[in-house]
């Protein structure tokens, strides 16, 4: 599948150190912005049993999941503690104009 | 007369696939409405409150550890290791908990350094029991997959009452740990731990019994059982507690239902027993929302509790329907206790989280 800019928002509809979940066709995905309002996008279930991490918990630069308490870097995706092993995946994000675009392949 | 429901429990067994088909496994689960930014408040991160706790804790098994000593050999003793033995052997069981979690203290090594001590004092092998109760998290009381159910029906009254000693828990946990030591492990074990962990397990339980042996050692070498009193034994002869608080979370309740006031408590217990058991018996809203930690349960259940059955006044009111309850099953294994849920939430909350979707 082609990579293409999606738009998810406005970018001020996520608060600082928060989130927002992202639907797009079949698939679910997370957009996070932090306090220094850089913005990041990550696959929206967790690698550990799949629950939507859109209902988690922002610490810092981790996304917790709301199920299990396992973490990850939503920067890099990597898992930063158990039971969430494997990586996240992780999309490039802009803003343009106020909007929030991510570029899923 | 119908027959009576036996099930089995094992998760090698099958009912973990019958749970499969029935789609009860890894299931989405019931959650009390509140609002995304209400629980971002409430799933906040502290360390005050957990170093208070574990400075209080540490520093009441050194007094009573010390006056144990004291007055060793005489009827003083009994109290003090009596008290001693709560600290260590029940109250453990609250903080290998809450730090499994992750969620009681903000600093992440604060939470391993607890959970690797508590897990060592209650006598859990650390990586086994976290992916252990992760299972719990998912499949929360479901009949062939949650390795935690501490009631299964029909109850067998004789075990329970031993393990109010840790008779049935502590024996089944050293031999978890002894075959992790020669390099095995369960079928069970295997259901529910990924591999790539063996390695650290097999040498965390290696550390662990060497740590018995070695106490067990210096009792016989001193001819004194002293030193086990302090470590070892008070997992016996202190984990009463544990499982007075811990038989209020589920028994009795629903089995292979997805909401979790159906088959979870809520008590209601003195300031004394929320610091002993970390506000624990505000289980029915940890196991809702797990991201929020044990101090701001309280506030959670304010926010949760008009869409909740109505929570046991008292650990005294739980054990008048815990009771009957399991003395029942002993007979009719598919009798459990009916909570009552509201049949209309609050009005007027978001739910936990928005979604927005592309066009």
């Amino acid at each position: 599948m082609a990579s293409e800019w999606i738009r998810v928002c406005a970018a001020d509809e996520i608060e600082p150190d928060d989130l927002r979940r992202f639907d797009h066709g079949d698939r679910t995905f997370v957009v996070y912005r932090t306090a220094e309002d850089e913005y990041f996008a990550t696959d929206g279930l967790c690698t550990h049993e799949k629950v939507h991490l859109a209902d988690g918990f922002v610490i810092g630069n981790v996304i917790e999941c709301p199920k299990h308490n396992g973490c990850f870097d939503f920067r890099t995706g990597a898992a930063t503690r158990r039971p969430a092993r494997e990586p996240l995946r992780t999309w490039p994000v802009k803003v343009e104009e106020g909007q929030v675009f991510v570029q899923i392949g | 007369m119908t027959r009576p429901m036996y099930r089995n429990y094992a998760l090698d067994g099958p009912e973990n696939q019958r749970a499969l088909e029935r789609k009860l496994a890894n299931a989405q689960w019931y959650t009390c409405p509140i609002s995304r930014k209400r629980l971002k408040e409430l799933m906040q991160r502290r360390d005050g409150p957990a170093i208070r706790d574990t400075l209080i804790w540490f520093g009441l098994l050194a007094l009573t550890g010390t006056l144990g000593y004291l007055a060793w050999g005489t009827w003083w003793a009994v109290p003090c290791f009596a008290a001693y033995g709560v600290l260590y052997g029940s109250t453990s069981d609250s903080r290998w908990h809450e730090c499994g979690h992750g969620t009681a203290f903000k600093t992440p090594w604060m939470n391993e350094v607890v959970y690797q001590i508590a897990s060592f004092m209650v006598v859990r092998a650390p990586i086994p029991w976290r992916w252990s109760h992760a299972r719990h998290h998912t499949d929360t009381i479901i009949v062939g997959r949650d390795p935690e159910i501490a009631v299964p029906r029909p109850p067998n009254v004789l075990m329970m009452i031993l393990n109010f000693v840790h008779l049935k828990s502590t024996p089944t946990d050293l031999g978890r740990m002894l075959r992790h030591c020669f390099g095995r492990m369960t079928a069970a074990e295997r259901d529910y731990i990924p591999a790539g962990e063996e390695k650290t397990i097999f040498w965390t339980s290696r550390i662990h019994i060497a740590i018995y042996l070695a106490v067990i050692g210096w009792s016989v070498a001193i001819r004194s059982i002293l030193p086990l009193m302090y470590v070892g034994l008070p997992a016996l002869y202190g984990s009463w507690l544990m499982v007075v608080f811990g038989l209020t979370q589920h028994a009795g309740l629903a089995e292979d239902v997805l909401d979790h006031r159906l088959n979870c408590r809520t008590v209601h217990i003195c300031l004394a027993n929320r610091f002993l058991y970390w506000n624990m018996n505000y289980h029915v809203e940890h196991h809702m929302f797990p991201s929020v930690p044990y101090h701001a349960l309280p506030a959670l259940h304010e926010e949760l509790k008009a869409d909740m059955p109505p929570a046991y006044p008292s650990l005294w009111a739980a054990y008048r329907e815990i009771i009957p309850t399991v003395l029942r099953q002993m007979k009719d294994p598919a009798y459990f206790v009916r909570r009552p849920i509201p049949s209309h939430p609050r009005p007027g909350l978001e739910a936990a989280s928005a979604v927005l979707s592309s066009a």
